[in-house]
């Protein structure tokens, strides 16, 4: 086989380790739709890449970054319903970023690939920054696992038995806007919040335990990314779509198999 | 140990938009004192709780806690999400770093041991209770808050619940503040029972509040006489495993 094709099939692992862990916090947490607006504003983020002159792994990141605290703030202080104002937040800052990336003359923007990904053009730098920005995601999150775990079951009880809440709750969105930039190239904004969701799910009914769900959601992922590029190959599908069908279905035989208490 | 109290709430002043939800509102716990705080639903009871934890702050007034009080809390009753496989051990575990002997010991001292590897979405609203009860424990709480902790729980378990907490106080030596908003289970073995509605309306002790002109005014005349007191009964003993069948799933919540 090629090595572009090894390359992506690393990626899909790569990005598969951290999106279980974090994908079981997201499904935990009832945060599939924060994760969907904050995907939805990496467009900006690709169009202030190429504007500023910046690496536009590095312009995503820091811009998820900055939206995920400002929607944080929001979310805490609006009085509309957390998925109405995500809704807003969501499509204005796909908006922004498509009327962003309208100016950006000089280079010709795949569109088609930063809303859908593409696995297959991913370069030795990018499997550098994927594998790097997955071992320090899962290195904080490692860090910070019992007291995410405590904030997620009842925020005030672990306040009170001294985990400092708002800061945790911090840490996790931007654990997550990193987790945005790391699979931008693999499975673009669109269906970033898939890759979090459906491993996770699919995982819980052979789950015993929190982390033997996050293990499994990344393996069950490792396992969709593998699966959807070797059809994507197969059938000349997009790699992107590819992957988030081939989780799908193994979401789809979870339901069939026996669950386990 | 002195006898200065373990936490202090003076003149506290909590609002909401315009409405005042506590009106300079004392309340003290001594070390060793069960103090129970009793008062109808939107008396701004779970408020008061949540000031004096300093979840919320205060819109006028002081608390004064004991420097490196430790405080062992049982929030109201909640559910934890289907999704999250969680069985009692880890869950009680989640309060810091301890030792699985730990746990098991304040599984033990609440009477829930054998649940230690059930997931905690299959408890019945009893055992949940005495779980939650462990973790605050777990701790070694100079003072335990416990927010209506016998809520969803039938009335066999509620006497048993009362009479765990009692026990507690007496082997821990800890100070308790206990949140209730049914009148006719104050525990005759508080110490003193705090009347709140919006203010705090009277104070005294658990065989006297009845009486009080002001407990009358607040819950109706009637209210006074028929209040009855829980009683510690000596000729019967209830462990969880008298009501496992009694499951409450509706995760409803009293104002």
């Amino acid at each position: 086989m090629d090595e572009f094709f090894w390359r992506a099939l690393l990626a899909g692992i790569g990005l598969a380790a951290i999106a279980g862990p974090l994908g079981s916090f997201v499904v935990w947490r009832r945060m599939a739709f924060f994760g969907d607006a904050l995907a939805h504003s990496a467009l900006l983020g690709v169009a202030l890449g190429f504007l500023l002159h910046i690496e536009v792994n590095v312009a995503i990141a820091a811009l998820c970054a900055v939206f995920a605290t400002l929607l944080t703030a929001m979310l805490a202080r609006a009085r509309l319903a957390p998925d109405t104002l995500l809704s807003i937040c969501a499509f204005t800052a796909l908006s922004v970023g498509l009327v962003a990336l309208s100016f950006v003359e000089e280079v010709r923007v795949d569109l088609v690939g930063y809303l859908f990904g593409d696995i297959l053009a991913v370069g030795r730098a990018d499997l550098a920054w994927i594998w790097g920005g997955a071992a320090a995601g899962l290195a904080v999150l490692g860090l910070l696992w019992r007291n995410l775990l405590a904030v997620t079951v009842h925020a005030d009880l672990a306040a009170v038995e001294g985990v400092n809440v708002p800061a945790m709750r911090l840490a996790f969105v931007l654990l997550l806007a990193i987790l945005v930039a790391v699979a931008m190239k693999i499975v673009g904004v669109l269906l970033v919040t898939a890759l979090l969701v459906i491993p996770a799910a699919a995982a819980r009914r052979f789950a015993r335990s929190p982390e033997s769900m996050a293990a499994i959601a990344a393996g069950i992922g490792a396992f969709a990314s593998v699966a959807g590029l070797l059809a994507s190959v197969e059938f000349d599908t997009p790699s992107g779509p590819s992957v988030v069908l081939a989780a799908a279905c193994v979401f789809a035989a979870s339901l069939i198999l026996p669950q386990r208490r | 140990m002195s006898d200065a109290p373990l936490i202090a709430g003076r003149g506290i002043v909590k609002r909401f938009e315009e409405r005042t939800v506590l009106d300079r509102v004392d309340v003290a716990v001594a070390p060793g004192e069960i103090v129970t705080l009793i008062g109808p639903n939107g008396a701004g009871k779970t408020v008061l709780l949540r000031a004096l934890l300093g979840l919320a702050g205060l819109d006028g007034g002081t608390v004064e806690r004991r420097a490196g009080l430790i405080v062992g809390y049982m929030p109201q009753k909640f559910a934890i999400d289907e999704n999250l496989p969680l069985r009692v051990g880890r869950f009680v575990g989640l309060a810091g770093r301890f030792a699985t002997a730990e746990i098991e010991k304040a599984l033990a001292e609440v009477g829930v041991a054998a649940r230690i590897d059930a997931p905690v979405q299959g408890l019945s609203g009893g055992e949940f209770q005495r779980v939650l009860l462990a973790r605050a424990l777990l701790r070694k709480p100079q003072l335990l808050v416990l927010d209506e902790p016998a809520q969803g729980v039938d009335v066999i378990g509620q006497d048993a619940l009362y009479d765990l907490v009692a026990n507690v106080r007496d082997t821990h030596g800890c100070g308790v503040l206990l949140v209730s908003h049914d009148l006719h289970l104050v525990m005759a073995r508080s110490d003193r029972v705090l009347c709140l509605n919006g203010h705090v309306c009277c104070t005294g002790r658990p065989e006297t509040i009845g009486k009080d002109p002001a407990f009358a005014e607040l819950f109706g005349a009637r209210a006074g006489e028929s209040l009855a007191l829980y009683r510690h009964r000596h000729d019967h003993v209830h462990d969880a495993h008298d009501h496992h069948h009694h499951h409450d799933h509706a995760g409803h919540t009293h104002g």
